[in-house]
């Protein structure tokens, strides 16, 4: 192949391959095509996405989020405890909680210049257990109000989507048309330039892991509204890379300085449809994650096309 | 000139900066003896040290990994994966016991240092693969998790980590032979200074003419290797294969590499600080549940932030040196 069809398959690759899956499904999977289906992989897709999102913007400043799958089960563990406040207060709070952990993982990193890797993976560590000390085990949620958010809908569209189609949208925006999108590639191009044209090298790190942060948060108030229980121990659990994944076939390159929205809406999308598809035909958790190996390793090696020199991180 | 203030400080902070684990474990196991009468007992260290042994089997192979400027994140999986096979094999015998789970995770260590090493591709996300794909293959072993095999009870096979000589069990001896072993290799060997290399600068020991490539597939094919051998020795341990250990292991091994002051961005770092890590974030572990009135969860809690702080003071050591 040529360099250019590499580069077109590059970008590309992840909407030829879930057209190519929802082609699959449509002719030999039964009831596929139902709204009922449709709107059931919409809201199982739709907290991984925000999680992706999030990441996406992380990925793009050459960083990585571990912590994302522990700080969704921290949100998730205080809903019941601040409940009795009322719902918004509750879901305040739980999402706020999203912008420390942020704001932690992002002086480490910008400030302190700890590595994104080990920076947020000691907050996933502590996390995790801060959750469980939280909220112990699992504890339900009955509040009208978050019911109402886990699994409501409006003209027929369930909250849940439309919020993560909201913020898709508004991420694209971020990256596209304004000036902390512009400054956010530039720094995951070249961290030592952006910083020599006076770029706000700082405030645009710790702001992308604020983000991040805010957007993992919310997507486990989310899940715990919907299944109306927080489970500390489990929610959340390994989200970090299905999101690094999503992202990673959606064509943002883990070495920064791109972000693609749309790639991981489809890498989110696809992800989902692969573990749908193999549930569909009964196909076993086990040989369902033998699947999900290969295909990510093939789909990262598709995307990678020519072996690239490494780049050194210099601080 | 020599030894301006600078310097000294200089010097000071290089030291403290490998040391700084070493430190904060001898303080945590002087103030514990001290704090808990049952800290400080024959049986509780041995029982420390036993059960780190699982551990820096494991984190041994990482080390290697990270000092590559690489990172396996399949440990976890592998692990669980030896357990389950080396309690299968020992109904077959001892030898069934040992060499199915070394020939399996080896070959699974493998493939990943081919993929990364040959096809280029970053060993986060290959690794990653590696993961799910090992963890798939323990849960078709054992029927979607449900089977859970025992080792016969007349297997010579449970004698690999419930034996002892000179009243110390045999895991911890192997620790010791493995580490030292893992030492000489670093130090006195040709992969060893390629490994140090890569880490420094991959271009650079690619242009000296070192073969990178082949110390590359050495490394990952050791981390899966000794993932293997640590399941298998927990699985003589507990004479079962337990399916759903392992989980979340591969960023307890991360995290002890790096206490141990390993850098991530590879290039440098010691075989003896890996244990030290290792050993700390046990001695956490046991104080912990020292303290019966800590719930459990704590130990995550305290070893997420020592690392944090560890990490922390890394960096700005590193900057006192220049």
């Amino acid at each position: 192949m040529s360099r250019f069809d590499k580069d077109w398959v590059r970008r590309n690759g992840v909407y030829v391959a879930l057209a190519l899956l929802l082609l699959v499904n449509i002719v030999i999977t039964d009831n596929f095509v139902s709204a009922g289906t449709l709107r059931l992989q919409l809201i199982q897709v739709a907290p991984v996405l925000l999680v992706a999102l999030g990441m996406a913007l992380v990925i793009g400043t050459e960083g990585i989020d571990l912590s994302v799958g522990a700080v969704m089960a921290i949100a998730a563990a205080l809903v019941p405890l601040y409940i009795g406040y009322g719902t918004v207060v509750s879901l305040l709070i739980a999402v706020a909680s999203g912008a420390v952990t942020g704001v932690l993982a992002g002086v480490l990193v910008a400030k302190v210049g700890v590595q994104p890797i080990i920076a947020t993976l000691g907050i996933m560590v502590a996390g995790r257990g801060l959750a469980n000390v939280f909220g112990g085990e699992i504890k339900s949620i009955r509040d009208d109000g978050m019911v109402e958010l886990g699994s409501g809908d409006v003209l027929g569209i369930p909250y849940v989507v439309l919020i993560a189609a909201v913020v898709a949208a508004l991420a694209w925006f971020l990256v596209r048309r304004s000036t902390y999108g512009r400054q956010l590639v530039a720094i995951g191009g070249n961290k030592r330039a952006a910083e020599l044209a006076g770029l706000p090298v700082k405030r645009v790190l710790i702001t992308t892991y604020v983000i991040c942060g805010l957007l993992a948060a919310l997507a486990g108030v989310l899940m715990a509204a919907r299944s109306q229980a927080s489970d500390p121990t489990k929610l959340g659990l390994l989200v970090e890379l299905s999101a690094i994944t999503a992202v990673v076939i959606g064509g943002t390159p883990l070495s920064g300085g791109q972000v693609r929205i749309a790639g991981t809406i489809a890498g989110a999308l696809l992800m989902q449809l692969i573990t749908a598809t193999l549930i569909f035909h009964d196909i076993p958790d086990s040989t369902a994650q033998v699947a999900q190996a290969v295909i990510v390793v093939a789909a990262v090696y598709v995307q990678l096309g020519r072996k690239k020199s490494r780049k050194k991180v210099t601080t | 000139m020599t030894t301006t203030p600078t310097a000294t400080r200089a010097r000071v902070a290089r030291s403290v900066q490998r040391q700084g684990a070493l430190v904060i474990l001898v303080i945590a196991v002087v103030a514990s003896t001290f704090a808990f009468d049952s800290f400080g007992t024959t049986g509780n260290l041995t029982n420390i040290a036993l059960q780190a042994s699982f551990l820096a089997v494991v984190a041994l192979g990482m080390t290697f990994v990270i000092m590559t400027g690489g990172i396996d994140l399949s440990v976890g999986s592998v692990f669980a994966l030896g357990g389950v096979l080396a309690a299968w094999g020992a109904q077959y015998g001892t030898w069934a016991a040992i060499l199915l789970p070394l020939v399996v995770c080896g070959a699974i260590g493998l493939v990943q240092g081919l993929i990364i090493a040959r096809g280029g591709l970053p060993p986060f996300i290959v690794t990653l693969a590696g993961l799910l794909f090992a963890r798939g293959v323990l849960l078709l072993i054992s029927d979607e998790g449900a089977t859970t095999y025992k080792v016969p009870p007349d297997s010579a096979f449970r004698e690999l980590a419930q034996g002892s000589f000179l009243g110390i069990g045999y895991p911890i001896w192997i620790v010791v032979v493995a580490f030292g072993i893992g030492a000489l290799v670093l130090h006195r060997t040709t992969y060893g200074s390629t490994v140090l290399a890569i880490g420094g600068q991959e271009d650079a020991a690619d242009l000296m003419g070192l073969p990178v490539v082949r110390a590359k597939v050495l490394t990952y094919l050791a981390s899966g290797l000794l993932a293997g051998f640590g399941g298998l020795l927990i699985a003589s341990y507990t004479s079962s294969g337990v399916t759903v250990l392992g989980v979340g292991m591969e960023l307890e091994v991360i995290s002890a590499v790096v206490l141990g002051g390993t850098l991530l961005t590879g290039g440098a770092g010691t075989i003896l600080g890996t244990l030290v890590g290792v050993l700390l974030l046990q001695v956490i572990k046991n104080v912990i549940n020292q303290v019966g009135s800590l719930n459990s969860n704590w130990q995550a809690v305290v070893s997420g932030t020592i690392l944090l702080i560890v990490v922390t003071l890394q960096r700005w050591l590193s900057r006192q040196v220049k």
